[in-house]
């Protein structure tokens, strides 16, 4: 049997292969990398019947346009609300399709929402850096990002006999504009009026934004103590106050260690929302708890146990029976 | 996150390691990496399998006994060259320090440094010990990127950069030695906490090693400590 290909004919910039994320290297200066929003990535990995935290393509606000050839391939798309089009004809924006070699589909950035993954109904066949395919794009550990004429082949394809159908997954209707915090390791850096500023600010969203931070405009924030610490570790959705007074929340890319105060951190399960805001965009920030953030982290693994919910989308893209939707491996239907 | 102090010393860096050492021995469920800094251990781990409190509890219990620390793993003699073009920012080090060019590579190859932590990007390791009369201050303004495996020095450390970067330090050598390789195990040849020197080469020298280093053969000398 012919391999399977996903060939790359435009990609906008900071579209990459990402899976769950770089583990083990923190302490040798190796970046994390994975998803911006984990949320949206794990669905689509579930939609497609893999792994959660299997590899997929993060595609960014540059968009993404590409085709099939070889066997069939089954798809999965989930994450913000993207324009997904096959061969010009719309598609939901999460949604599970079955690519064949004459098709070309499209994500393009659509109303809301800053990434959107696609997972494949199969394995990228990519040979793993330091443990992981995730690309990071300052050291090109994990390879550079796509761009037009990349060729991805997957392997260990699974159900070629899918029609495509939306994916409900209500959980990813999130409002990004209050963002939970933790206080600290540094709120002590910062005197009490600078602490109720920060929680008081509406923030918005920089252009100097990407996977390794997003800045964020505001009133201008001075540690009581100064701006420099002697460098300690960094988490995901770390919020540091670099010189210029503008809090920069640390992302997948982050460095693992930095030398700047860092008044507040993002909690794990509002990273998501945060990251799928666009430059110009505007959030606030909302004091949390270690009990609110382990509890809402428990309530998205949850979520994403459950089976995921297909709504068969009929018509000319149903090329089989309904009855063919349970097929999908690890997938059902919710009624079933 | 574990702070042990505010400042760069080998005192409160014997307890990040210390510590890190004893989270590695007691490997507890949950724990998903740690990351040693100069005066701090940050420890990642998975909330919805270990409670914060119980690995709190856990790190006291191992606090008391982190006293004294064991002597470094190893001792890393790293070969570099200072001569040009390598040291090319050898003479302008010499002048700012009043000192010979001689001089700077002699307090520097005569040194032993302590690998502190790393940061930045992949394999740049943090190299505390840097005698008091090398102790130049970083740059006013970035310089051109430095090439790869450059060794510099700036604000009382010294690091070996393994990505070209540009960078605020100044470049007063390079070593053949890959410190990190994707391809290779360790991928990292030092630890947080090992003893590292440097050993003068000539220009003939370095040409030899870096070939050998491109082959893909170990050129840095290792003697283990413990």
């Amino acid at each position: 049997m012919s391999a399977t290909r996903l060939r790359i004919l435009s990609a906008g910039p900071g579209v990459t292969i990402q899976d769950g994320g770089r583990r083990g290297f923190l302490r040798f200066g190796v970046t994390e990398s994975g998803p911006m929003d984990r949320l949206a990535h794990r669905t689509a990995n579930r939609a497609a019947g893999v792994p959660w935290d299997s590899a997929a393509i993060e595609v960014s606000l540059g968009g993404i346009e590409l085709a099939v050839e070889g066997a069939p391939l089954a798809v999965a798309l989930a994450g913000g609300s993207f324009n997904v089009s096959l061969d010009g004809r719309r598609l939901p924006s999460a949604v599970v399709i079955r690519l064949s070699a004459d098709h070309t589909l499209s994500v393009r950035a659509g109303d809301s929402g800053a990434w959107c993954y696609l997972a494949v109904a199969g394995r990228f066949d990519r040979a793993a850096e330091l443990g992981s395919v995730s690309m990071h794009t300052r050291t090109s550990i994990g390879g550079r990002p796509l761009e037009a004429g990349s060729v991805l082949p997957v392997v260990e394809l699974k159900t070629p006999d899918l029609d495509a159908a939306e994916i409900v997954a209500p959980w990813l209707e999130r409002s990004g504009e209050n963002v939970r915090v933790i206080l600290g390791p540094q709120d002590d850096y910062f005197n009490t009026e600078q602490i109720a500023a920060f929680f008081e600010a509406t923030w918005v969203v920089s252009h100097q934004s990407d996977r390794m931070g997003y800045v964020l405009e505001g009133p201008k924030l001075s540690p009581a103590k100064g701006f420099n610490i002697v460098s300690d570790g960094t988490a995901f959705g770390s919020i540091q106050i670099p010189g210029a007074g503008r809090p920069i929340v640390l992302m997948a890319d982050r460095p693992p260690t930095g030398g700047y105060p860092k008044i507040a951190t993002v909690i794990s399960a509002d990273i998501g929302r945060l990251a799928q805001l666009r430059p110009g965009h505007e959030l606030r920030f909302a004091a949390s708890s270690v009990e609110e953030a382990v509890s809402a982290l428990r309530h998205e693994m949850r979520m994403l146990a459950q089976p995921v919910t297909l709504r068969p989308l009929g018509g000319s893209l149903s090329a089989g029976s309904l009855l063919r939707q349970n097929l999908v491996d690890g997938v059902t239907d919710g009624e079933c | 996150m574990v702070e042990f102090g505010a400042t760069v010393d080998p005192v409160t860096h014997d307890h990040v390691i210390g510590l890190a050492e004893a989270l590695r021995a007691l490997d507890i469920p949950g724990v998903l990496e740690t990351v040693p800094t100069f005066r701090s251990l940050m420890i990642h781990y998975d909330p919805l399998v270990l409670d914060r409190r119980t690995l709190v509890a856990k790190i006291g219990s191992v606090q008391p006994r982190l006293q004294s620390r064991a002597k470094p793993r190893n001792l890393w003699t790293i070969p570099c060259c200072y001569e040009r073009p390598f040291g090319e920012d050898l003479s302008e080090v010499a002048g700012i320090m009043n000192l010979s060019a001689e001089q700077v590579v002699g307090l520097h190859s005569g040194a032993t440094f302590r690998a502190y932590m790393y940061g930045f990007a992949p394999g740049f390791c943090y190299l505390g010990g840097l005698p008091e009369k090398l102790a130049i201050s970083r740059r006013p303004m970035p310089r051109a990127p430095h090439p790869q495996n450059a060794v510099l020095i700036a604000g009382g450390l010294s690091l070996i950069g393994t990505f070209s970067m540009p960078t605020g330090w100044w470049v007063i050598g390079r070593t053949p030695v890959r410190l990190f390789s994707p391809s290779r195990s360790p991928n990292f040849l030092i630890e947080v906490g090992d003893s590292v020197r440097f050993a003068p080469i000539d220009k003939n020298e370095f040409q030899f090693l870096e070939e050998k280093a491109v082959a893909g053969h170990s050129v840095a000398g290792c003697e283990k400590l413990r």
